[in-house]
């Protein structure tokens, strides 16, 4: 992977001294309508038990805007709210990053089925990177194993629990295809979800009321919903966290594959597809001539899945 | 009765609160019924808001399901009021102009009842104000969701607006003016169409479940609706005949068979060509109609329900059809509540649950409500009864004293 603008990423990272104060500032004005609880941003500060900081951020919290509304400065101070709450809740250091999408990126990705066996090891790297409900058993990515024959997952079998990969048999992954014509986002009543400059199809977890109206209208099934507060051992959290990405999720909220947000916007593979031992997935910025998405859009046989319904995913399928 | 008529507003809703709550002893009984189960749906959503939707019996795969099927269901209902308004508002059918206020109060009662459905279905109730214009983002025109919003809200004005200022005429013993009502009422028969319509189009609208994306799938709402609806009017003024004084003629029985028996065939004859598309030529996209009637891969839950919903659906529509008895009122309860359970079965469950099995992947599972998750469904349904009651009861008061004094005056209407 070779985004030309890395750096930025990092450059944002060391920002952050510098902005923390402003956003004191910030925070020191809205404490004053919002009485006891913002006292507590400021570390260490005057005023209030744990328990009522926790009850004054989360009364912060409730009244938010909508991420797409908030000024880059409302967005550094409800990720600051946010790290101190899983503090509080859970005493874990959360780096909880809002950073942008990056000029001329246009993520896509390609997944070849002549060479997927079937391990499974995208499915397990997902779960942890991105801190996937333990109890229900969530997953991002499903793997299908499928007769000769067919090209069309819905035929495979989704659960299969074996040694592979299995003589005459071929694997199929899915996922969000991240849609350029996303019927999930249009469903949406509140607008909770919508599609990044970057092509990334993103939730904004604190703005979903729940309706599940966006999970019906996938022809994909790319989304989940949470039925219950999700669980993940403290020890196996993921610290590294992106507001729009695998922060954790709370009851009652939609949630998905944002193209792991929080390590592709650094520059990072997902990563399913760093974990891929057989090097079935292609992922990389359309935009980019010389990336390897474009060498495969152009020189393989293509084809993706259920491209009747006109979505326009940005996943392809290839063949060697 | 204390009928003397007092002046104002505040009297007005002082009396209609006491003529509402005041009773025999089977009345009372029934309250204290309504109560008990809103009271036991209370505490059931009490668990379900503590630990979240789990409780319920849905998964990622059937991710609607009780609620929403009695959410659609009673959007139908409710819209039925307008089979009572039409004829007696524009038709000036004298008759139903009579019992128009009770189709209305029922309307008013679905409503009530569909908004706690979406209600309790949401995962984030507190969060509803991010729905709200101005203080959230309404994503309107793109979602039907925020059409269904709207069109419902404005249903429940219309229908409580236009009985309310009625019954306020009515109550100081004048006649309501026409000009301030009227236009109301057309706008409401319109509108009923709409909100059947919208609530269509939700499921209609959606290429990825082929079961919904069906261009029939409104009319047949609209069809079944009509049939639905009105026999729950029907079923709601035989009791009132039957335990009160309040006169009911039975030309109006006659009227609302004839209502019910054309939209039962058209609404049958829509499901029969429905079954043909499904299964002449069988698609991958007949699969959840294959669930729904005949199970998949050795998942038949569904299969004894809408069977049973069949039968009831036609067996209503028969008893309705060929009546002996001319309008018995108890054989008319019969066949009311046959017709009424089928279409709640078959448009409910049948229409929901098949739109996700299988999933967009294939996979088939099946869905089984959870006993909170049912106890929170009927607490929503006795509130709705409990609303129809508290609406009809004053209603049928200030009915009776106004025809009383028409009767005292000597002049008939």
């Amino acid at each position: 992977m070779d985004f030309s603008k890395k750096k930025e990423g990092r450059m944002q990272t060391e920002d952050m001294p510098e902005k923390k104060s402003s956003r004191r500032d910030f925070m020191k004005k809205m404490s004053i309508a919002a009485a006891a609880g913002s006292a507590g941003l400021v570390v260490g500060g005057c005023s209030g038990t744990p328990a009522t900081e926790k009850m004054g951020l989360k009364w912060e919290e409730y009244f938010k805007k909508h991420y797409r509304l908030m000024t880059q400065e409302e967005k550094d101070a409800t990720v600051t709210r946010l790290e101190r709450l899983a503090k509080l809740d859970r005493g874990i250091d959360v780096q909880m990053s809002n950073q942008g999408p990056h000029e001329q990126v246009l993520f896509g990705y390609a997944f070849n089925i002549s060479r997927c066996k079937g391990y499974m090891d995208c499915v397990e790297a997902c779960v942890k990177e991105n801190n996937l409900d333990r109890r229900g058993k969530t997953q991002y990515v499903r793997v299908f194993e499928m007769d000769p024959g067919q090209l069309d997952p819905t035929a495979g079998d989704g659960q299969y629990h074996h040694e592979v990969p299995v003589k005459n048999k071929f694997y199929m992954g899915v996922q969000c295809f991240h849609c350029e014509n996303a019927p999930c986002i249009k469903a949406c009543p509140t607008k909770a979800t919508w599609r990044e400059p970057d092509g990334i199809v993103v939730i904004d977890y604190d703005w979903c009321i729940g309706c599940r109206y966006c999970l019906a209208a996938c022809p994909y099934w790319g989304r989940r919903f949470n039925w219950g507060d999700p669980e993940v051992p403290k020890d196996e959290i993921n610290l590294n966290q992106h507001y729009l990405g695998n922060r954790m999720r709370m009851k009652g909220v939609m949630e998905k594959c944002t193209f792991c947000i929080q390590r592709t916007r650094k520059g990072k593979l997902p990563a399913c597809a760093d974990a891929c031992p057989t090097g079935s997935r292609v992922f990389g910025n359309l935009l980019d001539p010389n990336s390897e998405i474009r060498f495969v859009l152009a020189n393989k046989k293509v084809f993706r899945f259920k491209e009747d319904l006109g979505t326009d995913p940005k996943f392809w399928y290839f063949m060697d | 009765m204390t009928t003397t008529s007092r002046k104002g507003f505040a009297a007005f809703i002082s009396d209609c609160a006491r003529w509402a709550l005041t009773g025999g002893i089977a009345y009372k009984l029934y309250l204290a019924a309504l109560f008990g189960l809103i009271g036991a749906g209370i505490y059931a959503y009490s668990q379900q808001f503590q630990y979240g939707l789990r409780i319920t019996g849905m998964s990622d795969i059937v991710s609607w399901g009780l609620y929403i099927s009695n959410f659609t269901f009673f959007v139908g209902v409710a819209a039925a009021a307008v089979m009572l308004i039409l004829p007696a508002y524009i038709l000036k059918d004298k008759d139903l102009h009579k019992v128009v206020i009770i189709g209305e109060g029922v309307a008013v009662g679905a409503l009530v009842m569909c908004l706690l459905f979406i209600t309790v279905d949401m995962g984030g109730p507190l969060k509803v104000w991010h729905m709200i214009p101005g203080i959230g983002l309404f994503n309107w025109p793109s979602s039907i969701l925020t059409w269904d919003m709207l069109v419902l809200n404005g249903y429940l004005a219309l229908n409580s607006l236009v009985p309310l200022y009625i019954l306020y005429c009515n109550y100081h013993g004048r006649n309501p003016v026409g000009w301030k009502y009227k236009p109301f009422v057309f706008l409401s028969i319109f509108w009923a169409i709409s909100i059947h319509m919208t609530t269509a189009f939700l499921y209609q609208g959606l290429p990825a479940r082929p079961f919904w994306n069906n261009p029939l799938l409104g009319p047949r709402f609209l069809a079944s609706a009509f049939a639905a609806g009105p026999a729950v009017i029907m079923m709601v003024l035989i009791v009132i005949k039957e335990s009160t004084s309040y006169p009911i003629d039975t030309n109006i029985f006659k009227k609302l068979k004839r209502i019910i028996v054309a939209s039962a065939i058209i609404n049958l004859v829509m499901l029969f060509s429905e079954v043909f598309k499904e299964f002449y030529t069988f698609t991958h996209h007949s699969l959840s109609a294959q669930y729904l009637f005949f199970g998949l891969e050795g998942h038949n839950s569904l299969v004894p329900w809408i069977w049973t919903a069949i039968s009831l659906n036609i067996l209503g529509t028969l008893l309705f059809a060929f009546d002996p008895t001319k309008c018995n009122p108890k054989y008319l309860m019969v066949a009311a509540i046959s017709l009424f359970t089928g279409i709640w079965i078959e448009k409910g469950f049948g229409l929901i649950i098949p739109g996700f099995v299988p999933s967009p992947l294939g996979e088939v599972v099946d869905y089984t409500p959870s006993i909170l998750e049912i106890m929170i469904t009927v607490g929503i349904l006795a509130a709705g009864a409990f609303v129809v009651t508290m609406l009809i009861k004053p209603a049928l008061v200030i009915e009776m004293r106004l025809r009383e004094q028409a009767g005292a005056a000597g002049g008939g209407e």
